[in-house]
């Protein structure tokens, strides 16, 4: 399992190789083990399909078919387009127009919301932006003391939510408390929540009507599976991301849902979560993914 | 009705089924091969027989016997264990409340001392079921919280303690070492302790559990494990590549975020989720 693709087309070419030129039959070979490598980085199924689809005009151009190392220009080729999908460059936060700039972070349970929030708090504040973190997860046990606890950490102010208050009153508040003290950005941790769960799914729709927060961002796990589609596409739909931020990424899954996140929805990965520390957010870098995702 | 017969089209459909379950390919190829070669032979050629041929091969490699729960040691000392955010505190509330269902006597351990309200996650839960929780301050040497969690469980004659262990990537060493130190003090505080470790694996995992399994085996013992957010849309089906690579069975599923959803593992439903 997990072989290094790189040494997979290296051989498979090798094999061909040994009856004289490639043919087209035989970069098809070859393109089924980038499938597979995709398909163990978790890259969703479709996606796969369609980026092999679009991959595969290139794939048969002269490029591969005439080179002494098919393996490496079949290898560049698929790392640039991979590149091409999960979007050149990294788009930052959008924070121009009037202040308070809502900021709201939406996703599945456990996936590092209300980390990332205090993350994301002690980014802005190194760019000298007064940041306000707003706990708006009345659900799970100690959700609000964690983020209160976090804010201290990074040395920001907190909203001070009661657990007996609604959501939607407790974001409204925050707005016009936020407003009054010339807070700039207000950063909204919800609770975590299903992408099937209707009840929950309408009220992080209410939320963000409340607000028309400026970025709506999905925080995802990197370790997820398959039904990163699902969750990003039924997230989409509700509540119209604006960008991503993929957690967990310092360890060693391969993060194809990056790829399956942004082909569904379109939106730009903006931060990557790299530790349990709050220091550790790092903004996105496509290429690095791209290598990530292809197991280089 | 006329049945179908297998086709291309057929298999085509059955591997997006399985491999969008997330079970790894090579499991798949596994589990494919020798009944293709059956339908060469003339054999499974309706679909619904060679779907019903698969899904027994499945039950085959899931049909690991789960440990006894809680284990006979008094008190038994049950590590929960995995990566970040994965729902160890929240299945721990969950076994406390079935066990106290069940009559036994129940401690929770908050060796968790990292996460920003990590304890109080688990207090809150615990003042719920008038569990007793053995805690110490946040940043305090979590092997400490667990021996001494441990002695307040021998000498209050409790029956199961519940031991919170913080979230951890598998691939950082100190971390692990860590675990491996706080299992050293478990079994310093209680004869043979942990008699249990519970690895939990989030269903909407895909294929890094099986080096999260790989590594937390490599620390302790993985006896168990318990999928949880099973009540989404992710089948899970990465755990039926990692019972059959390592052989750990699973206990129990979680279905939501209450103490009553968890649930013992059925593997007929299991399979009967990833093939309709
Ligand atoms: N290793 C690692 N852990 C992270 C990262 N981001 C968050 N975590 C951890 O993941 C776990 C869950 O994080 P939370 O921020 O509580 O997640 P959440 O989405 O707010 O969870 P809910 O509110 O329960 O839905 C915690 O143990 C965090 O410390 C990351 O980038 N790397
Ligand atoms: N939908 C659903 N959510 C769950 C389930 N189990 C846990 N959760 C949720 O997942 C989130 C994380 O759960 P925790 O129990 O805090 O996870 P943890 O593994 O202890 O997290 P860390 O200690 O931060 O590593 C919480 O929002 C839980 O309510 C489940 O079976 N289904
Ligand atoms: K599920
Ligand atoms: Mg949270
Ligand atoms: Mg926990």
């Amino acid at each position: 399992m997990f072989e290094n693709l790189s040494d997979r087309l290296e051989s498979t070419f090798k094999k061909l190789r040994g009856r004289g030129k490639l043919t087209p039959s035989d970069v098809e070979k070859g393109l089924r083990e980038v499938r597979l490598a995709l398909l163990e980085a978790d890259v969703n199924f479709r996606v796969v399909k369609d980026f092999i689809n679009r991959v595969k005009e290139r794939a048969l151009g002269a490029e591969v078919l005439e080179s002494l190392t098919p393996a490496q220009q079949l290898i560049k080729i698929v790392h640039e387009e991979l590149i091409h999908t999960l979007g050149e460059t990294a788009v930052p936060l959008n924070l121009s127009g009037p202040k308070p700039i809502p900021i709201l972070l939406v996703g599945l349970q456990g996936s590092g919301k209300t980390t990332t929030a205090a993350k994301l708090a002690r980014f802005l504040k190194k760019k000298n932006l007064k940041p306000f973190l707003v706990p708006a997860d009345v659900y799970r046990p100690a959700a609000i003391d964690q983020l209160k606890t976090l804010a201290r950490q990074v040395g920001v102010a907190c909203f001070d939510t009661q657990p007996d208050q609604k959501p939607v009153d407790i974001v409204k508040h925050a707005m016009a408390e936020a407003k009054a003290k010339g807070y700039d950005v207000v950063i909204i941790d919800t609770a975590g929540r299903l992408h099937i769960d209707e009840e929950m799914m309408n009220e992080v729709e209410e939320i963000k009507k409340a607000v028309e927060p400026r970025d709506v961002l999905l925080v995802a796990d990197a370790m997820t599976g398959q039904d990163a589609v699902n969750i990003a596409k039924s997230f989409h739909e509700k509540v119209g991301l604006t960008g991503v931020v993929l957690t967990k990424v310092e360890g060693d899954a391969r993060g194809g849902a990056a790829l399956s996140i942004r082909a569904v929805t379109g939106c730009p990965i903006k931060f990557l979560g790299v530790g349990e520390k709050l220091d550790a957010l790092e903004v996105f870098h496509p290429d690095r993914m791209a290598s990530r995702i292809l197991g280089m | 009705v006329i049945e179908r017969n297998v086709d291309e089209k057929f298999f085509e459909e059955l591997e997006e089924a399985l491999i969008t379950a997330d079970i790894n390919i090579d499991t798949i190829k596994r589990l494919l091969t020798p009944l293709r070669i059956r339908v060469s032979q003339g054999e499974l050629l309706k679909t619904s027989e060679f779907k019903e041929a698969l899904k027994a091969e499945m039950l085959k490699i899931l049909s690991l016997e789960p440990p006894a729960f809680p284990p006979e040691a008094r008190p038994a000392a049950i590590f929960v264990v995995g990566v970040n955010g994965v729902g160890k505190t929240t299945s721990i509330a969950k076994l406390g409340y079935r066990l106290k269902k069940s009559g036994f006597s129940v401690l929770f351990i908050a060796a968790d001392t990292f996460r920003a309200a990590a304890i109080e996650q688990l207090e809150n839960w615990g003042k719920r079921m008038e569990i007793p929780v053995i805690k110490q301050k946040l940043g305090a040497d979590p092997a400490s919280v667990v021996f001494e969690g441990l002695k307040a469980a021998t000498s209050r004659q409790i029956d199961v303690a519940l031991i919170d262990t913080a979230g951890r990537l598998h691939t950082k060493y100190n971390l692990m070492e860590e675990l491996k130190k706080m299992a050293r003090v478990a079994g310093k505080a209680v004869e043979g302790a942990p008699h249990q470790n519970i690895l939990v694996i989030d269903a909407t995992t895909g294929q890094n559990a099986v080096s999260q399994v790989k590594w937390f085996k490599e620390a302790l013992p993985i006896h168990t494990l318990i999928v949880t957010k099973m009540d989404g849309t992710a089948k899970g089906g990465i755990v039926l590549t990692l019972t059959h690579l390592f052989k750990i069975p699973i206990s129990f599923i979680g279905l939501g975020e209450k103490l009553e959803d968890l649930e013992p593992f059925d593997p007929k439903a299991f399979v009967e989720a990833i093939i309709p």
